[in-house]
């Protein structure tokens, strides 16, 4: 089950690096995501895996680790507020500039300075 | 605790000027200067005890593990340079009040003045060279501040950042030397520092820490080969310059040496280097000071000199010429201060500081000149002003010191002070005699007594520590000295030394072979201004600019500002780094037995790698590629159901909702596919990359997982403690609320504060005319025939109730069972945003009485509030409590503090995300999304 568990968390790297490395912004958010799905499981499976033992105590025999599942879980709420300020950014960058490429190049760089939004104020 | 007072006075002052100037400049200037006086009253209070040999002490202990406490001691030496920095400080004050012009910002001035005063105040009074360190560092700062006051020159910000980068270098060097001094000693604290000479000297680390710490004081008390910053921060207002560069801050690094004079001299090392420093930089800085013609530039290397002088008698490491020294620091910090401000005064009246537009003042300014007369003369040496006091003992120190040989010290002592003699004596007659022209910029008269007041007090010291010396100076250079050199100090000084003295034969000279080089100036100039020397400025200026290149050509080499090779490069060097250390290591393969591998996960861990593995391939199709990660994520949920996290499970299921939600209404103002922009050659070495990344972090997985922990995990205290301690069994729940609140209360913030930035943005966006041109020509999408479907908008409203109550009972149960806020806000703001989606944003808000912004606050002040209330029971922020309580007919049920805390969590949750997404929708009804005013649609709809 550990072999499961950690090729998952590579994979999910691996696809978020590739990701992160597109050239528009919405692959980069996903490949974002794909990270933290990631760095999550990690995080969790730093307690070690267990089955039927979850942390309630009464319920069971053995409990598993709770202190990485606390941690994991404000995490998971954290990466999405994370989440949804890139995507307001991305949005942000597209509305003004009118595409969404990721690296500016010179021609952008000096065609934002005419219409950014304090110019436009 | 005075001495800490006393430190902490400015700083806590520092605000009163900036708000003074409200009322006026004489209130910003008496308000600082009622901040200095007080400080003042404060240090002579504690004199009388400092003078009868005692040290006064203040100790706050900070982190006593790290041996960093704010320890203060008052010494002879502190109360010496206290006393300068309080005492120059208020007549600087009176001074800047009529100096500074109508236009410039005088409580900014006054403000960075305190902040300065402070600063200076904290090394001279610190026992703890950690917190020396800080405040050392904190002048070189405020010096920036102060030195590029006027912001408006460009000389001026070129020579505060020259004074920056000097004085900051040599803070850094003295920060490795000071760290080593500590470690030698066991002890970072002064006071124990300065009784382990013996174990310092001994150690192979004294040459480094002693050439380290030199470099500190070198570079902030302009010696050579660093003089050449001082002459540039003369681009300062005068006040400044009297100020920082002639009384306090140039002083700091002779303060310090005098501080380490007990543990660090007496060496040949400190002899040789200190002494031939100082000497150098005595006769170098005297000989270019002649040549000046600004008469701020003259001062400055006059400054330069003397700090010199001062230096080589610090490195000649006996004691009676350290008692010399503390002598000189008295009497430099009097005329040289009187001269700035005299300077300042002429360049105030004519309007220039030039020596060569300059000349016959004498009648046209007799009060300035009566106070020029006395300081400068006091400066060149002359009986029976205090500078000759001091220079002849200098000279009798020279005399009977060996360096190279018997008589080369002696030489050239007296070769410096004749220079010394000739500026003096140029700056007075170039300035003052002479018959009066009538090419000023400016027709000068003496201006009012409030600018000449302060240089005329000095002035008066001048003469009167010239004059009465014993009575005067004595009693501050014995205790001063005394703690300088460890040892009681009784100083007899006269002004006749018998005509067997060598002082006496040097002295004349000196004053002979000074005005000889005055009369010589003409010829002499010609010389100085035919032969090229080498200009300090340039060269800074090069080596600023090849260290600028230099870290440009690295940093644009790794980071050209393009996301791509920033992320290629970091996850290359982490893998290098991770492999490397692999190699180097020995393991063995992890003894820790795994699972047995069940079909289920099996199942669940197929699906979830196929969907996964699919994104990279399909991602061009933004639709298709945002479900792909929709189904990863949600897959992960059963993955931490069978792992024994069902908290997670269910966190990690409505966030994932939420999540693609978002996206979904984010990509309708994206593009929906994404070209193909990047050649194959590039997608390929992504690949590679992704794939050692991958490759990395899933080696890394495994073997953590097939290994036990390498300490017994600490969740053991938390799994004992859940239920006596926080009463719940929900160990994770416990240790979110109760454990770790503190952790989790940051953390809603943060996620409060993320929505908020949404908001912003969307608010900034909707405000720039570019993008609501854009928004109402945005491309409408095909639309379905039903935008609000009649069964949608049922069924979402029949749910809602019941997803209240859900979401109620996960809060309720989440201490004992797996739920609570976070997972309770996310249910209900599922539920809510089923209604926007069913019934439109505009229905659905004109029926919400309640701000998304609101609930955030009230979230935040729920959680502070239920944090706060641990305080009524006298406990710490947050400490919960809690209570079973038995009411009938319901069981037995609990009742904890925690629980409001979770509200607070909970209202956090559903605000930050309702109003993440209401952020967004905003957007797209400017895009000519149709207003549904009905409940839903019907034929008269379009």
């Amino acid at each position: 089950m550990e072999a499961l568990v950690a090729s998952a968390i590579g994979i999910l790297t691996a696809v978020g690096i590739y990701l992160t490395l597109r050239l528009r912004t919405f692959p980069v958010i996903l490949g974002l995501t794909f990270l933290s799905y990631a760095v999550n499981l990690f995080l969790f499976a730093s307690g070690r895996l267990a089955v039927n033992s979850a942390p309630i105590l009464g319920r069971s025999e053995t409990y598993s680790d709770p202190l990485p599942q606390a941690l994991v879980l404000t995490a998971i709420v954290i990466s999405f507020g994370m989440t949804a300020v890139m995507m307001m950014m991305a949005i942000g960058g597209h509305l003004q500039a009118g595409h969404d490429r990721i690296d500016l190049d010179a021609r952008d760089e000096t065609a934002g300075r005419g219409e950014g939004p304090e110019a436009g104020a | 605790m005075t001495p800490a007072f006393i430190v902490a006075l400015p700083f806590l002052g520092a605000i009163l000027p900036a708000l003074a100037i409200r009322f006026g400049r004489n209130a910003c200037a008496l308000a600082t200067g009622a901040v200095s006086l007080l400080a003042l009253i404060l240090l002579i209070q504690a004199a009388p005890a400092v003078l009868r040999g005692e040290v006064v002490q203040a100790r706050i202990d900070w982190l006593p593990a790290l041996g960093l406490n704010a320890t203060f001691f008052l010494d002879g030496l502190g109360l010496l340079f206290a006393g300068l920095i309080l005492g120059i400080g208020l007549l600087i004050i009176l001074y800047a009040r009529f100096y500074l012009a109508k236009s410039d910002p005088m409580g900014q001035f006054f403000t960075y003045l305190l902040l300065f005063q402070g600063a200076m105040l904290g090394i001279v009074l610190s026992d703890n060279i950690l917190l020396l360190l800080v405040f050392w560092e904190l002048t070189s700062l405020s010096s920036f501040l102060l030195i590029g006051y006027w912001k408006h020159l460009p000389e001026g910000r070129q020579g505060a950042r020259m004074a920056l980068a000097v004085t900051g270098g040599g803070g850094l060097a003295m920060i490795a030397g000071m760290l080593i001094l500590g470690n030698i000693a066991g002890s970072y604290d002064l006071t124990v520092i300065l009784t382990q000479k013996e174990a310092i000297q001994a150690s192979d680390w004294y040459l480094p820490a002693l050439i380290l710490i030199l470099l500190g004081a070198f570079t902030k008390s302009a010696q050579f080969p660093f003089h050449f910053w001082l002459p540039h921060a003369m681009a300062a207002p005068t006040p400044v310059s009297a100020y920082l560069h002639s009384a306090t801050m140039v002083k700091a690094g002779i303060f310090l040496m005098a501080r380490m004079w007990p543990v660090l001299a007496g060496t040949p090392e400190w002899f040789w280097i200190v002494s031939t420093a100082g000497l150098v930089t005595m006769v170098m800085a005297a000989k270019i000071a002649f040549f000046k013609d600004d008469l701020k530039a003259l001062l400055a290397f006059s400054t330069v000199s003397h700090l010199g002088l001062i230096t080589m008698l610090l490195g000649f490491g006996t004691k009676a010429a350290a008692t010399v020294a503390v002598f000189h620091i008295i009497n430099h910090a009097t005329f040289k201060a009187a001269l700035f401000m005299t300077a300042g005064i002429v360049d105030h009246e004519a309007h220039t500081r030039d020596l060569r537009r300059l000349g016959g003042l004498r009648t046209l300014m007799p009060v300035t000149f009566g106070i020029a007369l006395l300081a400068s003369l006091s400066m060149a040496g002359i009986p029976p002003l205090n500078g000759f006091l001091s220079k002849e003992l200098m000279l009798e120190e020279a005399a009977h010191t060996v360096w190279l040989t018997p008589w080369a010290m002696g030489l050239l002592a007296t070769i410096g002070a004749g220079f010394s003699v000739a500026y003096s004596f140029r700056f007075l007659a170039h300035g003052f005699l002479g018959p009066v022209r009538d090419d000023y910029p400016h027709r000068p008269h003496d201006p009012g007594p409030g600018l000449w007041a302060a240089p005329a007090l000095l002035a008066a010291l001048v003469v009167a520590i010239g004059l009465a010396p014993m009575l005067t100076a004595a009693w501050l250079v014995d205790v001063a000295a005394g703690a300088v050199t460890g040892a009681p100090v009784a100083v007899k000084i006269s002004h006749w030394h018998g005509l067997y003295a060598p002082a006496l034969w040097m002295s004349l000279a000196a004053v002979g072979g000074g005005l000889a080089l005055l009369g010589a100036y003409p010829r002499l100039r010609a010389l100085w201004d035919g032969v090229p020397r080498p200009e300090a400025k340039p060269m800074f200026d090069a080596v600023v600019a090849g260290l600028a290149r230099l870290a440009r050509g690295g940093a644009e080499g790794l980071h050209d500002g393009g996301f791509g090779r920033a992320v290629v490069l970091a996850v290359l060097a982490i893998a290098a780094a991770g492999l490397w250390a692999f190699l180097g290591g020995t393991h063995a393969a992890g003894t820790r037995v795994g699972l047995p591998t069940d079909a289920v996960v099996v199942a669940v861990w197929a699906v979830m790698l196929v969907a996964a593995l699919a994104v990279p391939i399909l991602h061009r199709n933004r639709v298709v590629a945002l479900i792909l990660t929709g189904v990863t994520g949600l897959l992960i949920a059963p993955l931490f159901m069978l792992f024994s996290a069902p908290d997670l499970a269910l966190t990690q299921l409505s966030v994932e909702v939420v999540t693609i939600l978002l996206m979904l209404l984010a990509l309708h103002f994206l593009p929906k596919e994404t070209p193909v922009e990047s050649p194959a050659w590039r997608r390929l070495r992504d690949a590679g990359v992704a794939v050692i990344a991958g490759l990395g972090v899933g080696g890394l997985a495994w073997a953590m997982l097939t290994r036990e922990a390498a300490f017994a995990p600490i969740s053991a205290f938390h799994l004992a403690q859940s239920k006596p301690g926080a009463g719940g069994t929900n160990a994770v729940n416990t240790i979110i609320v109760d454990f770790r609140g503190y952790d989790t209360f940051g953390e809603i913030i943060v996620l409060g504060i993320a929505a908020l930035v949404i908001f912003a943005l969307a608010e900034a966006l909707l405000r720039s005319p570019a993008v609501t041109s854009r928004l109402a020509a945005w491309p409408r999408a095909r639309e379905s025939g039903d935008r609000h479907p009649m069964m949608l908008v049922v069924a979402t409203r029949l749910l809602l109730p019941m997803a209240m109550m859900v979401g109620v009972y996960i809060y309720l149960r989440g201490h004992n069972l797996p739920g609570g806020g976070f997972v309770a806000g996310l249910v209900f703001a599922i539920a809510y945003l089923m209604q926007y989606m069913a019934s439109g944003y505009d229905w659905t808000h004109a029926r919400q009485r309640f701000d998304h912004h609101v609930l955030i606050g009230w979230g935040v002040l729920v959680s502070i509030l239920a944090g706060v209330g641990a305080w009524a029971f006298g406990l710490p922020f947050l400490t919960s409590g809690f209570e079973y309580v038995n009411l009938w007919p319901l069981e037995e049920f609990e009742l904890a503090t925690a629980a409001i805390f979770d509200l607070g969590v909970f209202l956090c949750v559903l605000g930050a995300v309702l109003l993440a997404l209401a952020s967004l929708s905003r957007l797209a009804l400017r895009t000519g999304e149709q207003i549904n005013r009905r409940a839903y649609d019907t034929e008269e709809t379009p």
